[in-house]
């Protein structure tokens, strides 16, 4: 069996390292290895985004990137948004426009309207729909997810 | 999933010879959007994954009107489409890079990806075939040799690269004048799907604009591999532009597929597509060489 890899990352800020498995992708590592559980797993496959998370500013599946290729590289993840006493203003969006369900899919919504709103503070309807594509939800029907990010971006813009 | 090795390779020559060594065990990891789904699936069993992603000649993005565009392997879509120059120049390889997978996709999967997956489906195949684009490979003995993308996919899956050799770059010539690409796909839903037809077309007019000077033409999810309707394209050369001209043209694509059916379309669905992209293609081409 191939050796276990040591990887030095930064993850939400703040200097971390682990083993891994080569064959762990980064969801798994997140999930079972540092116990950050915010990101979910659903298809697996790179379908869904319910596993999205933010690495080196970009956009992308968990499941679909490994753990061993984190060495060096800065990640942002649901479990860093909040502060202590405040959610962030996506987070309140949210809630105040009852944009969940189960809440399962939510963390990568919330992930990727952020990763959104970095690059584009002042999104249409029509960019975030097509921005949230890869974002499936089975209860809401997106539409208050859409209006939840639309207040947001008033929020923070 | 079957354990595996992940080596990050530091150069291409180290690259090549982790490839090299391990023979079909082997594979270059670069957004791993097709690849890592592929092993964990079990389709495909690997003993080592060589991540090329942090190599500079993997990584080049590099465009000039005079040389053209240099295009790493590696590069994700989403760089190469927020390239403002790079988008005026190539759009039919934007329209491409722009509808693969998700927002999520596009942060890591690569045009080099996408063409060695050698997928007959692969949306950004067509562009590559009809911008002109030469594959530069690297060797394990240090060779380089450079085959044209329409000559890259040998079969579904199947691609001309041999034991130990990368798929390091693209070159893509500069845009002749009086010159523009398109490319788009037939799907059910808005996005997030699979081609069950794609079409791309460049094409480059005369000085009023009014006649082809030259066309290319390709095709995804038609053949066992993107094709390139090489005679249909020369036909075209010297027509002027009408409505004649780009049906025959269609009607001339339509002739030379030959798909299957499957999940996603019927043969009977996909022949009937790819008279209707085709003229899309080229209309949508011409249309940008005169709003230019």
């Amino acid at each position: 069996m191939p050796k276990k890899v040591h990887v030095q990352t930064t993850i939400n800020g703040e200097a971390v390292e682990y083993l891994c498995e080569p064959r762990q992708s980064l969801l798994e590592v997140l999930r079972d290895v540092l116990h950050l559980t915010g990101a979910k797993e659903g298809c697996n496959n790179g379908n869904c985004g319910a596993c999205s998370v933010i690495l080196d500013g970009r956009l992308v599946n968990s499941c679909l990137v490994l753990g061993a290729e984190l060495e060096g590289k800065s990640l942002e993840t649901i479990e860093g948004l909040a502060e202590p006493e405040q959610l962030h203003p996506i987070q309140d969006a949210f809630l105040e426009n009852a944009a969940l369900q189960c809440g399962i899919c939510t963390p990568g919504f919330i992930m990727a309207a952020k990763a959104l709103l970095d690059q584009n503070p002042n999104p249409t309807e029509h960019e975030i729909r097509y921005w949230l594509a890869g974002n499936l939800c089975r209860c809401t029907g997106y539409d208050k997810i859409v209006r939840a990010v639309q207040d947001a971006a008033q929020t923070t813009s | 999933m079957r354990a595996f090795e992940y080596v990050p390779a530091k150069t291409v020559a180290e690259a090549t010879s982790l490839l090299a060594e391990k023979g079909d065990q082997a594979k270059p990891l670069a957004g791993g959007t097709d690849l890592i789904v592929m092993v964990r699936e079990n389709r495909r069993q690997l003993d080592r994954m060589v991540d090329i992603k942090d190599l500079p000649e993997t990584n080049v993005l590099s465009y000039s009107p005079d040389t053209g565009l240099e295009l790493g392997a590696a590069v994700p879509c989403h760089e190469i489409y927020a390239d403002g120059a790079i988008s005026a120049a190539y759009p039919g390889l934007i329209d491409a890079a722009k509808i693969i997978g998700g927002t999520a996709i596009q942060g890591r999967a690569s045009v080099g990806g996408n063409l060695c997956n050698a997928s007959p489906a692969a949306d950004t195949i067509p562009p590559l075939i009809v911008l002109g684009a030469i594959c530069v490979i690297a060797g394990p003995d240090g060779s380089t040799r450079e085959v044209p993308a329409e000559q890259f996919c040998t079969a579904p899956g199947q691609t001309v690269l041999e034991n130990g050799e990368l798929l390091v770059s693209f070159k893509i010539p500069p845009p002749p004048k009086n010159s523009s690409s398109f490319y788009l796909r037939f799907i059910p839903r808005n996005e997030m799907d699979i081609a069950v037809v794609g079409a791309g077309a460049s094409v480059v007019l005369d000085d009023a604009k009014t006649s082809i000077v030259s066309a290319r033409i390709s095709l995804a999810a038609v053949a066992p591999t993107p094709l390139f309707a090489e005679e249909v394209s020369d036909s075209l050369a010297g027509k002027e532009i009408s409505d004649e001209s780009i049906n025959a043209a269609a009607e001339a694509a339509q002739a030379i597929a030959s798909p299957i059916s499957d999940m996603r379309g019927t043969a009977e669905q996909r022949t009937h597509l790819v008279g209707v992209l085709t003229r899309r293609a080229l209309n949508g081409a011409i249309q940008r060489v005169k709003e230019a």
